[in-house]
């Protein structure tokens, strides 16, 4: 560990900072209606859209009613990246004659972006046509962000408004979310990207003559060792930074390329780096502001905030640790930090992102739903693999998703005032809301739906032998892929322990459910909370109301969501990760 | 309901049109006219030929290049390979402390004073890392500058011209792009 990068990652911190109070009053201003400096362009767009497509902006919705449209759109969205998948071949902008993608994998892939998750199990390059990532996976990028903005702004109205029917109209929210937020932001963070080296072209793929031309030995079809000559290196491209930018700030995570933001198209320098991991943060960090200013209580707004931070920085001062310290059994090897090399684990990782900011864009996309990675985690240590597992693990709460992360930390600062209402014995309430029976149900609901699918799917995945074949790195590691594999789908993250065979009949079927399982039902039992919440009458504070402002509160928060997932999880993972940062240091190998 | 299909309907086809193919046709149309080396790859050429893209790596194996990192991608460096670019091989999978014995061996062989980096005996998450440490490439000097035939120190010199500091002073690593130093390694100093 060094100074520069303890440097980097405070320098993080602070710009994000900074970034909050602006980020949440522009999204206070667009979802209440308010005028905004981008009206003159939008407005027009937002009404011609209005009128093609018999949206009535005037009309609210009950939290019924939102959910079922927020339901039938994604439902849609999901069948018409299917079907693009299925004829891509015979559609324009494939200029490598990509065939069409086989129905599990394409049924895999359109549940995976729609959901925000961005799960691959497939290689892009030899996959994925121009026209399918353009129209298909990067629009996906936007429709999922913007459903989950949306439903984060309707539970924020739930809980602001008293008395009242309704949360919302979800496609008002939806298409106000595409116009003011995402668009204006990816056009200026794609050429951000571009000026830093991402490429953004519609050619076919580049052939360049290798410098040095190499003699490889390959096994032929017979199992006999085939010598021959590599002159040419094919180098793929693609309109990547278009999908690159929604791909941060949308936190959907799924790369252009196999390799995620550690391909240097990608990700071409530690400047697009730092760019890429603000924006993942963007959002949900500006929407802790929204909270509070929505709710007239910015003091909760920044408590939370603060509870977010606190475990932010907690997960990547271990992750950064842990990497730092190096493989042991790796002898010979010098992973000592100098002035002329990060050291570390370097295996799975860029030298120009080193140690340190691999570590934190690890931290941050499993904080968040984002998933890209920049680094293979796989190849992590045991404990620095572990930390983006738990972040998940956790619920994506630690700022989280766009939209997600901000009502899965609802929930449990819900269960954190019933918690605190039981401990002196009154009836909790939230911001002048009565948390009652059926509100403290339907938050437990929530969190035990990801917690039992992610238990439940690992454990026939780690009996079964079409569950153990897929492992790559056996040992208690392969117990860890396999946990990741289930925990990354049902929160929508998408990173994976990439080793393991993902692209089988059993694991795309029941990551897919596992998708759908962590977004839709998830947010189901939230939605129905936000519309019980906005019925209640306004009580007035009392001195037996529990503040959700201050120190005290975040620090209930915090224990809140340690204890239910430490509870939840701490067996599976002192079988993975743990039991192999025991074995590793004993010098075992697998 | 019947309602509630139209309009997603409608809006899923206008807002694939608007951010499916209007969103990434405008980037593709602003970036090659602001950035157009970026946007096309970054591309070498040598006398009308791409001989490779500053951002991608390639494989090097003689003493006269500076070799770059291993690489899990194909055959080694191959930006499209089947099944990507990265090893993920966990810590404590025999593959990878086999894998990394035998490269130490060689490389001790190579240069049995100095301390191997960690880079040079890892691969990255790419498989197409175009640039080693200061350190992988400090210890590939002997090796490079006997087969060349000219003086540690010019190479030195050679070497610290392409060696990126952090960008901004701030940001990330201190790396040298092995495939820009080989090609000003074959411009400046043919091989014997």
């Amino acid at each position: 560990m060094t100074a520069n990068g303890w440097f980097q990652i405070g320098l993080y911190a602070l710009v994000l900072f900074l970034i909050t109070k602006p980020i949440g009053v522009f999204l206070t201003r667009v979802f209440e209606r308010e005028k905004t400096f981008l009206d003159f362009a939008l407005r027009p767009v937002e009404r011609l859209i209005y009128r093609l497509c018999g949206v009535d902006e005037g009309k609210e919705m009950r939290w019924t009613e939102y959910g079922t449209t927020m339901l039938v759109f994604s439902g849609v969205s999901l069948v018409l990246l299917y079907l693009i998948e299925r004829v891509q071949h015979w559609l324009p902008w494939n200029p490598q004659k990509l065939a069409n993608v086989t129905p599990d994998l394409a049924w895999n892939t359109a549940v995976s972006f729609t959901t925000n998750t961005n799960w691959q199990a497939y290689t892009p390059e030899t996959t994925m046509s121009y026209l399918t990532q353009m129209a298909g996976l990067a629009y996906h990028n936007f429709a999922s962000a913007a459903v989950g903005i949306a439903l984060a702004i309707a539970v924020i109205r739930g809980v602001s408004r008293h008395e009242s029917k309704t949360i919302g109209n979800f496609w008002v929210d939806l298409t106000r979310c595409f116009l003011w937020v995402l668009l204006p932001v990816c056009l200026i963070g794609s050429m951000v990207l571009i000026s830093q080296g991402v490429v953004q072209t519609l050619k076919p793929y580049a052939t360049a003559q290798l410098i040095e031309p190499q003699t490889v030995q390959t096994q032929g079809a017979d199992g006999k060792t085939v010598t021959q000559t590599v002159t040419q290196q094919v180098i793929a491209v693609g309109p990547v930074a278009s999908q690159e930018a929604i791909k941060m700030f949308g936190t959907n995570g799924g790369g252009f390329f196999y390799a995620n933001s550690s391909h240097p198209y990608e990700n071409p320098t530690p400047f697009s780096n730092f760019f890429q991991m603000l924006l993942i943060f963007a959002v949900p960090s500006g929407l802790t502001y929204t909270l509070g200013r929505m709710t007239r209580s910015q003091g909760h707004g920044w408590a939370v905030w603060s509870a977010m931070l606190a475990l932010f920085l907690v997960g990547v001062s271990a992750a950064y640790w842990a990497e730092a310290r190096g493989n042991p059994q790796l002898a010979g090897v010098d992973q000592h930090v100098s002035a002329m090399h990060s050291g570390g684990n370097m295996e799975g990782k860029e030298v120009r992102f080193g140690i340190a900011n691999s570590a934190l864009f690890a931290t941050i996309t499993t904080d968040a739903s984002c998933g890209a990675v920049n680094s293979m985690h796989d190849s992590y240590t045991p404990l620095g693999g572990m930390i983006p597992l738990v972040n998940i693990m956790l619920g994506e709460i630690i700022f989280g998703g766009v939209g997600s992360g901000l009502y899965g930390v609802l929930v449990f600062v819900i269960l954190a005032v019933f918690i605190a209402g039981l401990m002196v014995g009154r009836t909790p309430e939230y911001l002048g809301k009565k948390i009652e029976a059926f509100d403290v149900k339907m938050a437990m609901l929530s969190v035990l739906i990801s917690s039992l699918t992610i238990l439940v799917f690992a454990a026939i995945a780690v009996v079964a032998k079409f569950g153990t074949s897929s492992i790559s790195n056996p040992g208690p590691h392969g117990l860890s892929q396999i946990l990741y594999a289930y925990t990354s789908s049902v929160g929508n993250n998408g990173s994976a322990f990439g080793g393991l065979n993902a692209n089988t009949l059993w694991y795309n079927a029941s990551t897919a459910i596992a998708m759908l399982l962590g977004r839709f039902f998830v947010v189901i039992p939230i939605l129905a909370i936000a519309g019980n919440l906005a019925r209640k009458k306004m009580a007035p504070a009392s001195l037996g109301t529990f503040p959700v402002t201050g120190p005290l509160f975040t620090i209930l928060l915090i224990s809140t969501i340690l204890i239910v997932g430490a509870l939840t999880f701490f067996p599976a993972l002192s079988l993975g990760p743990i039991l192999e940062h025991l074995l590793m240091n004993a010098g075992k190998a697998f | 309901m019947k309602q509630h299909l139209r309009t997603a309907i409608l809006i899923t086809l206008v807002t694939t049109l608007l951010f499916g193919l209007l969103y990434p046709l405008a980037v593709a149309g602003l970036g090659q006219l602001f950035f157009p080396s970026q946007a096309n790859g970054g591309m070498i050429l040598q006398n009308g030929v791409v001989v490779g893209s500053r951002l991608i790596g390639q494989p090097f194996s003689s003493d006269a290049y500076f070799h770059s990192r291993p690489s899990a991608a194909g055959n080694g460096y191959d930006p499209v390979a089947a099944s990507g670019g990265a090893s993920n091989l966990g810590p404590t999978n025999k593959q990878l402390v086999d894998r990394v014995r035998s490269d130490v061996e060689k490389l001790h062989a190579e240069n049995p004073a100095a301390a191997i980096p960690v880079d040079l005996v890892t691969t990255s998450g790419s498989g197409l890392d175009p640039e080693i440490s200061p350190a992988a490439a400090e210890f590939q000097i002997p090796r490079v500058a006997k087969s060349r035939q000219m003086s540690e120190t010019d190479l030195r010199a050679l070497v610290g011209k392409h060696t990126l500091a952090r960008q901004l002073g701030i940001f990330g690593e201190p790396r040298v792009n092995v495939v820009e130093l080989n090609l000003e390694l074959d411009a400046s100093h043919p091989k014997h």
